[in-house]
């Protein structure tokens, strides 16, 4: 019997032996898949503890090692970026790769690992990519203007529990790329969908609404992302569970601050936030 | 070294207001002549960096991951500390204070806490203010949690990721910044070397991670926010790429490092499953309000499931042992009692090297009388951690907990303005040592960072470049900048150039094991001498025959650990030496030899006092000095949760 812990039942370590095939990319270069095989992985390792391993073997052996992204090991940072089998973060729904477990491949399995893809996210050295077109989001308006020291007492903005969970709900998106990485259109509607949703609906948000979104969204175009034309594969692979109701408001929010902007530059007077 | 703590004169509760109104101001106009270099994008660091470009300074942050937003803070888990009072339940910061100052065992500076518990209460109105979405009560007001080591609910959480949230307010903050071009962020930057002009900080040294290009950097003042130490032990909960090489090469150029042994273990990680193990998760202590913990009374039923065992069988060790905080004890209390009990065979969960180092967290009976629900809504994303890492299902079984390495007190060596030895370094966050003295009490570290950050630097940093006044940034190519970048382009290319057997990793996770079994949660006279000897064979062995492939002028990650751990092995060595002369014990820090019936035995006489260690040159010996701890207000008494 094998136990969800790794042991079998006399408490030896249960281990795979799989082939691997990771994506190697050096600098101007075309990348290309270099074929690799481990012989004992026990199912307790996390993926990136796999990817170690067999970084360890490549040392050994005096080759290069594999550069990935990664730091935490927790599922938090958003740093981990690995296309497992086709899938961003592999293919258990709702984890990051490294919270992704060996445990849930099988003994004498190929797997394939790659770089995130994404025309925005281009290849910096074999599966490390440069996201900082998210950034470059969040710098434009992802954000409530507060200086230092000039904040209200905290409790004298309520927020019903309901706002703030919602809010809350969307806060969660670690900035992963992984939604970008699996849409055929590149698009970073999830990404920005959630921030939007994080602090449009809070009170603190509401002064600048129309502003940021108008902002991040010009943003993200410039930053290359693509369109979003519905695929919905987004959702299926963030790790965090973001869900295609944050494009839908992200869409109404927009419309709302260019109907405005429009009005407001034909001389129309604007009325306030809703 | 001269080491004064310039702590302000007058009461206690007034130093703060006092001392602020004497900080000397800079002029508007002349502030943005001024070029501040931040290093970190912790918690400490973006809200420094955003904070001393909101005031108009010319500011440029580094950090070494490819977002400044993926910081360590990003994965504190539990909550944050403010005495607001909002429970009715009799708090107030002088509450706040005399909890941290008991908690880290009368080690720590009393006019540093008394400041940090005052500004406590303003972080959270920065935080609320920026969007940060902390838990609410159905009146929409916010709402708090108990913590160890406190009988108060003091402590505000956003479900099991406030780290996360007060990161991501503080990145925004910063990312504003940067998008009105008030901020230069530095990512994918490791800072390898500081630049002394004249003995004042002026600068520093860094790698372009991606593109391997080795560059000075100048400035009027250095804050470095570069966090905790923790990594040294090879298995602990922080993140792969935390260092101490920026305090560490600070500390070459001369500043003190105070107090490297105080560091602490964490009760509720998840117990070390293998070999090929990269790192420890963290479960966050807030469990600890609804978990109790609990062994088997008889090693013989250590091997049973925990369903097998029944209720009179089991031992609730820290409810039995410190009956008035029970489950809440703090952190170096509750791992220590954890590692007697599986030291005495009582552990359970699997065998790891012969051993079962576990023990339950148990959540049934908050989960029989508050419904799954409730605790669903309160810890779900842990326990779909927990279920990840070990496939156990924590609704159904007990958790497996065991202590591992989470954070360090010990940092460089800060007056009360947060400046070290060094004119112009200032240190922030968990990179300093300022706050917590022998151990710190839970969710006091987030707080700690946003009050240097949002609170304190802007203020005495400010203080600082006043008195040096627009004397002029020197020229990169001063001697200076060149003689430091030359040392680190040769300390690299010997890396690259050693070509032995052995993997960076395969030297870190020695080492790790060296200081795991001598300097972690008990130490010995014999042990840390035998640990000394061990980490510079260790060290020798290293230099002759480390193995880092790759090369150096692109992204490569054999290079960047080499570098770590080649700190790490002189680190390891102060660390032990810090705690083979402080013969007491305080805190995280238990000699065996000084206890009385189990518990830390301090001695005050002789060791009320702060170590801060002056580096003398490669292989020498380092000097030990020390700031005395002069309590005006607090006495010292024996700290007891009973
Ligand atoms: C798992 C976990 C859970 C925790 N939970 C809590 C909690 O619930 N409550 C609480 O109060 N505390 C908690 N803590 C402690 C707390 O999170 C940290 O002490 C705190 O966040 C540290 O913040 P910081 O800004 O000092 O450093 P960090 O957030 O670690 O940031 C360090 C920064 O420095 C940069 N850096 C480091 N070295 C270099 C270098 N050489 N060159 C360039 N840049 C560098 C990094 O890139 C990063 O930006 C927890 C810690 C951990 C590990
Ligand atoms: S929305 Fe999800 S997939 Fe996209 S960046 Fe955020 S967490 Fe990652
Ligand atoms: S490494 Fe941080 S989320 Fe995976």
């Amino acid at each position: 019997m094998v136990t969800a812990s790794g042991q079998n039942s006399h408490g030896h370590e249960v281990t795979l032996a799989l082939k691997l095939r990771v994506w190697r990319q050096r600098k101007g270069q075309a990348g290309h898949f270099e074929e690799h095989a481990l012989a004992a992985v026990p199912t307790s390792a996390s993926f990136l503890e796999m990817m170690d391993m067999l970084n360890e073997q490549l040392i050994k052996e005096g080759k290069e090692t594999f550069a990935f992204d990664h730091d935490c090991r927790e599922g938090i940072c958003g740093m981990c970026s690995m296309t497992i089998n086709g899938m961003p973060h592999g293919p258990l729904p709702g984890v990051t790769t490294c919270q992704l477990h060996m445990r849930n491949f099988r003994d004498g399995e190929t797997i394939t690992v790659e770089p995130w893809r994404a025309r925005a996210f281009p290849v910096l050295k074999d599966l490390v990519v440069d996201r900082s077109g998210f950034d470059k989001v969040i710098q434009a308006g992802g954000f409530i203007t507060v200086r230092t020291g000039s904040a209200p007492e905290a409790n004298n903005i309520p927020v019903p529990k309901g706002v703030a969970d919602e809010a809350m709900d969307a806060a969660e998106c670690i900035g992963c790329g992984a939604c970008v990485a699996s849409c055929k259109n590149g698009s970073a509607m999830l990404f920005v969908g959630a921030k939007i949703n994080h602090l449009n609906i809070l009170p603190q948000g509401q002064a600048e609404r129309d502003r940021r979104t108008l902002a991040m969204v010009k943003t993200m175009d410039e930053a290359g992302f693509g369109n979003c034309t519905n695929y919905g594969e987004c959702q299926a692979h963030c790790p965090k569970s973001i869900t295609l109701d944050v494009i839908a408001k992200l869409n109404r929010d927009y419309l709302r601050a260019r109907v405005k902007e429009f009005f407001s530059s034909t001389g129309k007077p604007s009325k306030g936030g809703d | 070294m001269k080491l004064e703590s310039k702590t302000p004169v007058g009461p206690l509760a007034d130093k703060w207001n006092n001392h602020k109104a004497k900080l000397r101001l800079v002029n508007p106009a002349n502030r943005r002549k001024y070029h501040i270099i931040v290093v970190g994008s912790g918690l400490a660091g973006s809200a420094a960096a955003a904070s001393f470009a909101e005031m108009g300074y010319q500011v440029s942050c580094f950090c070494y991951q490819d977002s400044p937003r993926r910081a360590h803070s990003i994965a504190a888990q539990g909550g944050i500390n403010a005495a607001k009072n909002y429970q009715n339940d009799g708090d107030s910061a002088r509450r706040l204070f005399l909890d941290t100052i008991k908690g880290g065992d009368y080690r720590a500076r009393e006019a540093n806490v008394y400041r940090l518990a005052q500004t406590s209460a303003n972080i959270i109105d920065q935080c609320v203010a920026q969007g940060v979405p902390f838990a609410r009560e159905y009146g929409g007001l916010l709402a708090n949690r108990s913590f160890g080591g406190a009988q108060v609910s003091r402590t505000f959480y956003a479900r099991g990721q406030t780290g996360q949230q007060l990161l991501l307010g503080a990145y925004s903050a910063l990312s504003r910044q940067i998008g009105l071009g008030t901020v230069k962020m530095y990512t994918r930057h490791e800072m390898l070397d500081l630049v002394l002009v004249n003995g004042h900080a002026k600068g520093i040294i860094t790698r372009h991670l991606v593109t391997g290009e080795i560059q000075a950097w100048s400035s009027d003042v250095v804050v470095l926010c570069t966090g905790g130490y923790g990594n040294v032990f090879y298995l602990s909960t922080n993140a792969q790429g935390c260092n101490v090489t920026a305090t560490y090469r600070a500390h070459r150029r001369g500043a003190g490092f105070a107090n490297p042994c105080y560091t602490q273990i964490h009760p509720t990680c998840i117990p070390v499953h293998g070999e090929d193990q990269s790192k420890l998760t963290l479960m966050s202590e807030s469990l600890r309000n609804d978990g109790r913990v609990w062994v088997p009374k008889d090693a013989a039923d250590c091997g049973k499931l925990a369903s097998e065992i029944p209720e009179e069988r089991r031992d609730y060790f820290l409810e039995r042992k410190y009956p008035s905080y029970g489950n809440l004890a703090p952190r170096d209390i509750a791992s220590r009692a954890a590692k007697e009990v599986c030291d005495e065979g009582r552990g359970v969960g699997q065998m790891v090297e012969g051993k079962r180092l576990g023990v339950y967290l148990d959540f049934s009976a908050a989960i029989q009388r508050l419904g799954e629900a409730t605790i669903r809504e309160r810890y779900g994303n842990l326990f779909d951690m927990y279920e990840n890492i070990t496939g156990e299902n924590a609704y159904r079984q007990p958790m497996r907990i065991f202590p591992a390495v989470h954070y360090t007190m010990g940092g460089l060596w800060v007056d009360y303005n947060l400046q070290s030895n060094i004119p112009g370094l200032f240190v922030g966050g968990e990179a300093n040592f300022s706050d917590h003295g022998a151990n710190r009490l839970g969710a006091s570290a987030l707080m700690q960072g946003l009050a240097d950050g949002y609170f304190v630097l802007p203020y005495t940093v400010t203080d600082y470049l006043a008195g040096v006044g627009l004397t002029g940034r020197p020229s990169t190519d001063a001697p200076e900048y060149k003689a430091a970048l030359k040392e680190v382009n040769d300390r690299t290319a010997r890396l690259l150039s050693i070509n032995g057997q052995r993997s960076p990793r395969s030297y870190h996770k020695a080492l790790g094991k060296i200081v795991w079994e001598y300097c972690g949660m008990a130490r010995t006279k014999a042990g840390l001498e035998k640990a000394i000897q061990e980490i510079r064979a260790l060290r020798d062995d290293f230099w002759k025959n480390v193995k880092v492939t790759g090369s150096g002028d692109t992204l490569a990650p054999e290079l960047e650990r080499a570098g770590r751990v080649a700190d790490f092995l002189e680190f390891g060595e102060l660390m032990c030496l810090d705690a083979l002369v402080r013969e007491e014990s305080c805190g995280g820090h238990f000699r065996t030899e000084y206890q009385q019936e189990g518990e830390a035995k301090r001695d005050d006489d002789k060791f009320a006092h702060v170590a801060v260690w002056e580096w003398q040159g490669e292989g020498a010996q380092p000097v030990r000095h020390i700031e005395s701890l002069v309590y005006e207000e607090v006495q010292f008494t024996t700290r007891s949760y009973k």
